[in-house]
């Protein structure tokens, strides 16, 4: 067996024991190369669980810049002897296995085709280090002083970053560095001799591109989207939304003499109770946000309702994991999609945002504020764990000063003097949303009560047939309205003419750029469309027409999109090929070539023959 | 569901508040409850103590969740903004709402079934939170709007209209108040209104969490005998420990008396409570003190009923989470808003 040899493209995983220290220790792994100027997409796998359970960090390098996840290992880093088994299976033939060799292994717990570098960790720590803790936080960046030799990764670029990381704890510099020292020492004189065939080497393939995460991004964008109203509960993978924003607005809401804050806070007792907060502060003319995932919408799904029906601002950032109940906390999904869009009793429609990544998480988390503003309704920013808990290479953030918070249509005191006509639920624009106005406005006029119950124009309580069906009717062209406020699909035209399309959203779109790349390198032409938000607007429809077969490629087991999609648009089912990954890690260009490029072959005699016998 | 309009004109003679608004200014529609109810006495107490405080009509946000109680602020306060919210959930709607604005007077109106079964971890946790606000819960022991099945303020041994005796222990919501730290406890009774306008006065002139449990009894549900929430069965128990008056700051206080027959209490806003006592052991600024009397007086069947507690130097919601003075929701993209030069620094940390 030949062993691998790559530059600038290989996987790297390593397997942990989560609460050992381990994490930080892995970013600056991937953070250095990064720095080097190559493209890296790391993700963490991490169990429901504080200490002593598998945890894994899997690095892909790719100059060429795909950031979805490659599947396999080129070299897998042990350090957690619980799951030595499964982590050797899945290196590829020809791949390293790198591990601490204090307590030696019998050979069978080795792979002929797997070539070992070899590294007594534990024993080294233990001969270094007195203190417990030291001699096991500092294995970690031993590991990563050797691999920066092993891989070419320059040392340089790692002291600088760690001086970066410790910058405010100086003390803490020196003896990282130190134990990255050691590590690359070590491995200089055990390693040089036999070089392995995979390498780090400068490039200019990063650009001004940022590195963060989706979840402090959607954070970040609440705060330049003018939210001051925050409640929420605690639950994976959201809740580092919540922690973000507070940090945010530590830096930028917070008057540095008197410490008050411009902001509200709080940790509901649960979700239908942060929920109920936003509500009750967007009723009120605040703007407000809760951060969640599934189990939290479930319970969120009656005031909802309300929002919808009594037309009340809310923005609920739903970090997606896998489901039903309980699901898998810790794992990826985009399996929401239906319980959002149509969440709570009765006919319920709600706005949805669907980034990519980190960089639409700040762009549609701004925009999701302004929307439900605008449109007086519940607006959800549909990220998942994926792109939430990962850093993320992606364009930088964008802001433009002249930009001001879209209000939306709320009658002020002035306008209500003059006398102008208010009826809360009168559509007298055209466009189905009504006119609100604030609490506490004017001492005579535009007062109304609010109700879940219908009601007329002017809000009076009524349950005459004809009030009920104009309100549901003018809820119905408010959301045909949102259609045109929202983020609009993005598609790419393939190469050549094709009759296939894919429709894809969210978190799926690297693995499904890298998929397209190399299906059209093979002869596989396909047009794409990257949706990003519901309701769907009409070139979503015409896409479809456009094209004989679409496949809807999505992560979940239900074909959620393609659902809706039949629903909303009326589309014979047989058009829509479900291409449909769920097991809870994220979607890869493997996968998505797998499922497509067959159908594309058979199907490509009878629609485009000399592409077929190139294929 | 309101057929009948209310006429707009007023007599000449009504007499005007401070602000020149008549009493007639702080009503609502015309109710639609059960001819007798005791919650349109706590409508009536409410219109009352909002008229003797001159407080801006505009400036209150009534809300409430779901019940024949929570359709009441439609029957009060019609220039006020209403929110009929979800059952059980008027607690977090308020709190969202007073977090938009701190400077409107926040009153939740809610009921027994509302605040004690399926809300009452809103009600647990709005409490604890010190949220400034009045919150009524009009008390009933039973589910009027779903013609009489038992709540969970019932009391053991009560007896339902159709026969049936309760058998599960009854949530004393006042206990559960004084427990959770509320800083101004009351209960009252609808049918007593000279003790339970002073009350609400008290209450909107506290900052900090208000809680007021009325007893309210449901006259076509509850009334009967057997009952413990019957007009009957509260003045037959009622055990009222004191009689407040509610002082405003710039009323001169002339009235003398006798030492130990009176305490006064000095709320942040400069308004007095003046607390008469009927019963001269009783300490309303002792808050365990008031826990065991409650205790003692139920275990003898009684009701205890007036100002239970109160901390004059509470702090709210907003105080604890050190919001800025000016209400959030008028906050503009300036005050808000960081720019795109601190966003380009953002951006240069992520590389």
């Amino acid at each position: 067996m030949n062993p691998i040899t790559a530059v600038n493209d290989f996987v790297v995983k390593f397997a942990n024991v989560n609460g050992s220290g381990s994490a930080s220790a892995n970013e600056l792994f991937a953070k250095a190369i990064l720095r080097m100027g190559v493209p890296v997409s790391p993700r963490n796998i991490f169990p429901s669980n504080i200490q002593g359970l598998p945890t894994w960090y899997e690095v892909r390098v790719s100059e060429a810049g795909w950031l979805g996840r490659r599947g396999g290992v080129d070299l897998m880093v042990a350090m957690n002897p619980q799951t030595w088994d499964a982590d050797l299976k899945e290196i590829e033939p020809g791949g390293y296995l790198f591990h601490d060799s204090t307590k030696p292994l019998p050979k069978s717990k080795f792979r002929d085709d797997v070539r070992v570098l070899a590294m007594p960790i534990t024993q080294i720590c233990n001969a270094t280090y007195s203190d417990p803790r030291q001699r096991q936080i500092f294995k970690n960046i031993i590991y990563v002083g050797a691999l920066a030799q092993l891989l070419g990764i320059e040392t340089q670029v790692l002291e600088t970053l760690i001086g970066e990381q410790y910058r405010n704890k100086p003390k803490l510099y020196e003896p990282n560095v130190h134990a990255l020292r050691i590590g690359r020492d070590h491995a200089r004189e055990h390693f040089s001799a036999a070089p392995i065939g995979l390498a780090v080497r400068r490039a200019d393939a990063v650009g001004q591109r940022i590195f963060t995460d989706g979840n402090s991004a959607a954070a970040l964008g609440c705060v330049y989207g003018g939210a001051t109203v925050c409640a929420w509960y605690p639950i994976t993978p959201s809740t580092s939304v919540v922690e973000a924003f507070d940090k945010y607005c530590g830096k930028f809401r917070t008057d540095a003499a008197s410490g008050e804050r411009r902001c509200a806070i709080v940790q509901a007792e649960d979700e239908i109770a942060s929920i109920g907060m936003v509500v009750g502060a967007g009723w009120n003319g605040a703007r407000a946000f809760t951060a969640t995932s599934g189990p939290g919408v479930s319970l969120m799904t009656e005031f909802l309702g309300l929002a919808h029906f009594a037309e009340i601002p809310a923005t609920v950032i739903n970090v997606q994991r896998g489901g039903p109940s309980t699901g898998m906390p810790t794992r990826t999904q985009q399996a929401d999609l239906i319980a959002c869009a149509y969440a709570s009793h009765g006919d319920t429609r709600h706005v949805l945002l669907l980034p990519q990544d980190p960089h639409e998480c700040f762009e549609f988390a701004a925009s999701a504020l302004d929307l439900a503003d605008r449109l007086q309704t519940p607006v959800f920013l549909m990220s998942d764990l994926d792109i939430g808990m990962n850093q993320r290479l992606c364009e930088p953030f964008a802001w433009d000063d002249a930009r001001r918070l879209d209000r939306g249509k709320v009658m002020s005191a002035a306008e209500l003097e003059a006398g102008k006509d208010f009826g809360r639920y009168k559509d007298v624009d055209g466009d189905g949303i009504p006119w609100r106005t604030w609490p506490g406005t004017h001492p005579s006029k535009g007062a109304y009560f609010t109700r879940g119950t219908s009601r007329d124009p002017y809000a009076r309580y009524s349950e005459r047939g004809a009030d009920y069906v104009y309100n549901m009717q003018r809820l119905l062209r408010k959301f045909d309205t949102a259609k045109t406020l929202v983020p609009q699909p993005l598609s790419r035209k393939a190469a050549r003419a094709t009759a296939f399309g894919a429709i894809h959203f969210g978190s799926t779109a690297p693995a499904m750029d890298e998929a397209i790349s190399t299906l059209e390198a093979d002869g596989l032409a396909l047009d794409t469309l990257r949706i990003r938000a519901f309701p769907f607007a009409d070139s979503v429809a015409q896409f479809i027409a456009a094209h004989e077969r679409v496949f809807v490629v999505e992560q979940n087991r239900d074909a959620q999109l393609r659902s809706m999609l039949i629903n909303e648009f009326d589309i014979d089912p047989a058009r829509l090929v479900p291409v449909l990954h769920y097991d809870g890690t994220p979607i890869t260009a493997r996968f998505i070539i797998a499922a497509i490029a067959g159908q594309l072959r058979e199907a490509a005699p009878h629609l485009h023959p000399v592409e077929a016998v190139r294929a | 569901m309101t057929y009948i309009a209310k006429p707009r004109l007023h007599h000449p003679s009504l007499a005007c508040n401070a602000l020149g608004y008549t009493r007639r200014d702080y009503e609502g529609r015309v109710s639609t409850l059960c001819a007798g109810c005791g919650h349109d006495s706590i409508s009536a107490a409410i219109v009352r103590a909002c008229w003797e405080l001159a407080i801006e009509p505009h400036r209150v946000a009534k809300l409430s969740g779901i019940g024949c109680s929570s359709k009441t602020p439609d029957y009060f306060l019609s220039p006020s903004h209403g929110f009929n919210t979800v059952h059980g959930r008027m607690p977090s709607v308020l709190t969202g709402a007073n977090l938009a604005n701190r400077e409107l007077l926040y009153l939740g109106v809610s009921g027994d079934g509302d605040s004690a079964s399926i809300g009452i971890g809103q009600f647990v946790h709005a409490i604890r939170r010190g949220v400034n606000m009045v919150y009524i819960v009009e008390n009933n022991g039973v589910y009027g709007l779903t013609k009489g099945q038992f709540s969970a303020t019932a009391d053991a041994g009560s007896v339902s209209k159709k026969g049936v005796v309760n058998t599960d222990a009854p949530l004393d919501l006042v206990g559960l108040a004084l427990q959770l730290g509320a800083s101004f406890v009351g209960r009252s009774f609808s049918g007593d209104k000279e003790q339970l306008v002073p009350l609400i006065k008290g209450a909107i002139a506290h900052r900090g969490a208000a809680i007021l449990d009325v007893l309210s009894p449901c006259v076509t549900f509850n009334n009967h005998a057997g009952s413990t929430k019957s007009y009957d069965y509260v003045r037959e128990h009622n055990d009222s420990i004191n009689r407040l008056d509610f002082i405003e700051p710039r009323a001169e206080i002339t009235v003398d008396y006798a030492p130990g027959e009176l305490i006064e209490v000095t709320q942040h806003d400069g308004s007095l409570l003046r607390l008469r006592k009927l019963d001269a052991a009783y300490d309303p600024s002792d808050r365990v003190a008031a826990m065991n009397y409650l205790h003692e007086r139920q275990a003898a069947g009684e009701i205890v009923t007036g100002l239970l507690y109160v901390d004059e130097g509470a702090q709210d919601l907003h105080a604890h989470l050190k919001t800025v003075a000016t209400p959030l929701n008028t906050l503009d993209t300036a005050a808000l808003c960081p720019g795109a030069a601190a966003l380009d620094r953002i951006n240069a940390a992520l590389r």
